[in-house]
């Protein structure tokens, strides 16, 4: 390990070179998390419009036919439009919210305070991923002022569909080049933005910072960081395959003899299948991208508010590097529907089963971590716990999707919904809103009023598990996914469930104003923030709150303690990272 | 309304502190190049993962021998990559023009080899073969053309003498894995012809 942090890069004076074109990590930080937020509000309005009419099929969303004429004229969806909104909504959550937020956003922020350093490895190239991000949203949601509308394939844009052109419906056109070249955008900003976390974490490390030293959440970026390079290393590739199909003229993804819309399809020779390998590929480790800093907050605050060392810390480390090993031998769980050879699906489900153990082992870290602590409840613990909880539920879902026998039968259902929407969706959320409640002092130097915080947890707690446990029943009862309505067949009698679930969302967004709401009243009139308000150990609470500009004012911390030491005996229950020997 | 904070801690010490500065600065330049070349090696294990793929999907693998040009520009690189070692052994300007000079020829000389191809009606839509033909050898070149960006900084840096040896041995790592990588994907391109 080598020492020594100085970026040297001074305070710059301009408006524009302080607040928008910053080098500055904590600008780069809060500037990913307000990207997410209005992603995640995005993201959370096209759901509500999919869950109205989920409810009332025929009854048209109030003012939604002026914004789209051709999709949804006099407000009523029509199935395609249905499927564009899909498409927008996962495809916006999943990357720009679910990858964003935990990773980019907390974690730029707090990785080089955490390791002691004054910034990244690489500032420039840190401040290029997030505008790369920001161009890579705005040609995706450009999508939906372009002639014929946004895609409609999914997230997930599986070929030949997403590769042929209009002729797969509208959308298919300039609304999905947006989206492969949105994505393969993307995928630079990520692969810029795992660069530097990497870098920073290997070479940045200030004395005393040893690997065993780092916090708990900076080892999870960092395990992410790895995990995604490698990730969208394969899906930016994916992507330019993709778009060559679509503009150049390829057969990548195209078999032959392709007949859609009565067109018989100018290409030859293509496989489908291969799109789904190499997106597959980057798509379940990209599960774990969006839930491993997850993972890493919540194992750093719980400790802070039960007042207890984590548990198992070393086994911790050792579960995240196992998952994100087996992360990339599983990816054909997500295809045990394509055909593929039963032989394939056993050897794609033997480790899909393995990596719940480091899953669970880890979960277990975390009770036996709270049994017998001395638990503090806050609005971050409340989330942290709500995270274990919507982990848990969602996770045991997945012991049956793991399996081919039952996946067959649950895979196009709305189990499946369930089980993802908790384990990476909600599970990821949590994490988001435990970590603001977290570190919202420390980056702003104001507290955030806890009577809301745990107000809203407790109903965003309620109306999640109202949402999507439902969804569990409507899969096993053989309720079809992706579809717009369900009015003319024989899942008719379950449409009274689905209003329950479109009221519970609508009820648990609404409940997401209060959290804004004092997001936004607590920035501004929040109580003035101490130093280490949590007492908490890690480096971030040695520094003002606000951190100034280079992290430590001038000084470089010497570490000389674990993040890990709380409980113990004397007037104050922990022992700093920074404290003397 | 309360805002519960917990107990105020009256007794945070401050970070006990040193003066920044002092000890080599870490050589961040060299680890960021080392995971370009992950990165780079993930991504054309892709390609060629789907080039595999996409060579058994279907009978419709066009055979055609590649533009002999190929492996004079082959030469070009190797050199470009003696030059560049000659240059940070020494710390000469001269050798790290000619470097420069070689790896611009050996990008020129990859657009000759497809205009080549392409006079022969062999396009990227025209069959599988030469789709990927086409994407190895743009991806590769336009890593090379940002291999040379970075070695013209090295130059500007080596010219007004700051350049720290570290900056310029990763500059010259990620050069060399260029030359690297094309031995083999000219390889894949030759045995799965």
């Amino acid at each position: 390990m080598t020492h020594g942090v100085a970026t040297g890069h001074a305070r710059p004076q301009s408006f524009l070179r302080r607040h928008v074109f910053s080098v500055d990590h904590k600008v780069i930080g809060r500037q990913y998390l307000d990207l997410a937020l209005v992603a995640v509000v995005t993201g959370m309005v096209l759901s509500w419009i999919m869950r109205f009419h989920l409810g009332w099929p025929e009854t048209p969303v109030p003012g939604l036919g002026k914004l789209a004429p051709t999709g949804a004229a006099g407000g009523v969806i029509t199935p395609e439009f249905y499927l564009a909104l899909m498409t927008m909504h996962g495809t916006i959550m999943v990357f720009f919210v679910l990858t964003t937020a935990p990773f980019a956003g907390f974690g730029n922020f707090f990785l080089p305070i955490h390791v002691g350093a004054e910034d990244m490895a690489f500032p420039r190239i840190n401040m290029t991923s997030f505008w790369v991000t920001l161009l890579a949203l705005l040609v995706l949601l450009s999508a939906f002022f372009v002639g014929d509308g946004p895609p409609l394939s999914g997230w997930t844009a599986y070929a030949p569909l997403s590769a042929v052109g209009k002729d797969a419906g509208p959308g298919q056109g300039v609304g999905q080049t947006l989206w492969a070249v949105s994505i393969a955008i993307f995928c630079i900003a990520q692969l810029l933005g795992s660069l530097n976390f990497i870098a920073t974490t290997l070479d940045l490390r200030t004395r005393g910072m040893s690997l065993a030293r780092l916090p708990f959440a900076t080892w999870a970026w960092f395990i992410t960081s790895v995990i995604g390079l490698v990730a969208f290393a394969v899906l930016m590739p994916a992507c330019i395959l993709l778009i060559l199909d679509r503009v150049a003229g390829t057969s990548f993804f195209i078999p032959a003899g392709l007949v859609i819309s009565d067109r018989l399809q100018p290409h030859a020779g293509g496989s489908p299948l291969l799109w789904q390998h190499l997106f597959w590929f980057f798509g379940h480790p990209e599960v774990y991208i969006a839930i491993l800093p997850g993972f890493g907050i919540v194992s750093q605050i719980l400790p802070v508010f039960a007042r207890k060392p984590l548990l198992g810390p070393r086994v911790f480390i050792t579960c995240l590097i196992a998952i994100a090993f087996l992360s990339y031998t599983v990816w054909g769980h997500h295809m045990f529907l394509s055909g593929m050879n039963p032989l394939s699906a056993t050897l794609f489900s033997v480790p899909t089963l393995v990596i719940t153990i480091p899953a669970t082992i880890i979960t277990l870290l975390w009770i036996g971590t709270l049994y017998g602590g001395r638990l503090r409840f806050t609005s971050a613990s409340l989330f942290a716990l709500g995270f274990v909880s919507v982990f848990v539920s969602g996770g045991i879902s997945g012991f049956f999707l793991a399996q081919p026998s039952t996946d067959i039968y649950l895979h196009g259902t709305y189990f499946v919904v369930a089980h993802f929407h908790f384990v990476m969706g909600v599970a990821a959320m949590f994490g988001i809103f435990a970590g603001t409640y977290f570190w919202f002092p420390k980056m702003f130097g104001r507290m955030m009023n806890e009577t809301l915080g745990k107000w809203h947890f407790w109903l965003t707690f309620i109306g999640v598990y109202c949402v999507f446990m439902p969804m569990h029943y409507l899969g096993l009862a053989g309720n079809v996914r992706r579809y717009s309505a369900f009015t003319d067949d024989y899942l008719q009698p379950l449409i009274p469930l689905h209003r329950f679930i479109t009221v519970a969302a609508l009820f648990t967004g609404a409940v997401q104003l209060i959290f804004l709401f004092n997001l936004i009243r607590s920035r501004v009139r929040g109580p003035k923030a101490p130093d280490n308000p949590w007492e908490a150990t890690t480096l971030e609470w040695s520094t003002s709150s606000p951190p100034p500009h280079d992290n430590f004012g001038g000084r470089q911390p010497v570490v000389s303690h674990g993040p890990n030491e709380y409980g113990g005996a004397g007037p104050r229950d922990y022992v700093m990272q920074a404290d003397p020997q | 309304m309360s805002t519960a904070v917990l107990p105020p801690s009256t007794n945070v010490p401050a970070a006990p502190v040193v003066a920044t500065g002092g000890g080599p600065r870490p050589s961040v330049a060299q680890t960021g190049v080392w995971i370009g070349i992950a990165t780079i090696s993930m991504s054309f294990a892709a390609l060629t993962s789907a080039l595999v793929v996409r060579q058994s999907s279907a009978p419709d693998w066009q055979h055609f021998p590649l533009p002999p040009l190929l492996y004079l520009n082959t030469l070009v690189l190797l050199l470009s990559s003696v030059t560049l070692e000659q240059s940070r052994r020494r710390e000469a300007i001269a050798t790290l023009n000619a470097t420069l000079v070689l790896g611009l020829l050996f990008v020129l000389g990859q657009v000759l080899a497809w205009r080549q191809l392409g006079a022969q009606h062999l396009l990227l839509a025209t069959g599988p073969r030469s789709a990927f033909f086409y994407l190895f050898t743009a991806l590769h070149a336009l890593h090379v053309l940002g291999g040379l960006g970075g070695l013209l900084y090295v130059q500007r840096r080596l010219a007004g003498a700051a350049l720290a040896p570290a900056t310029f041995k990763a500059a010259a790592v990620y050069w060399h894995f260029m030359a690297v990588l094309w031995l083999y994907l000219l390889t894949l391109l030759t045995i799965r012809g």
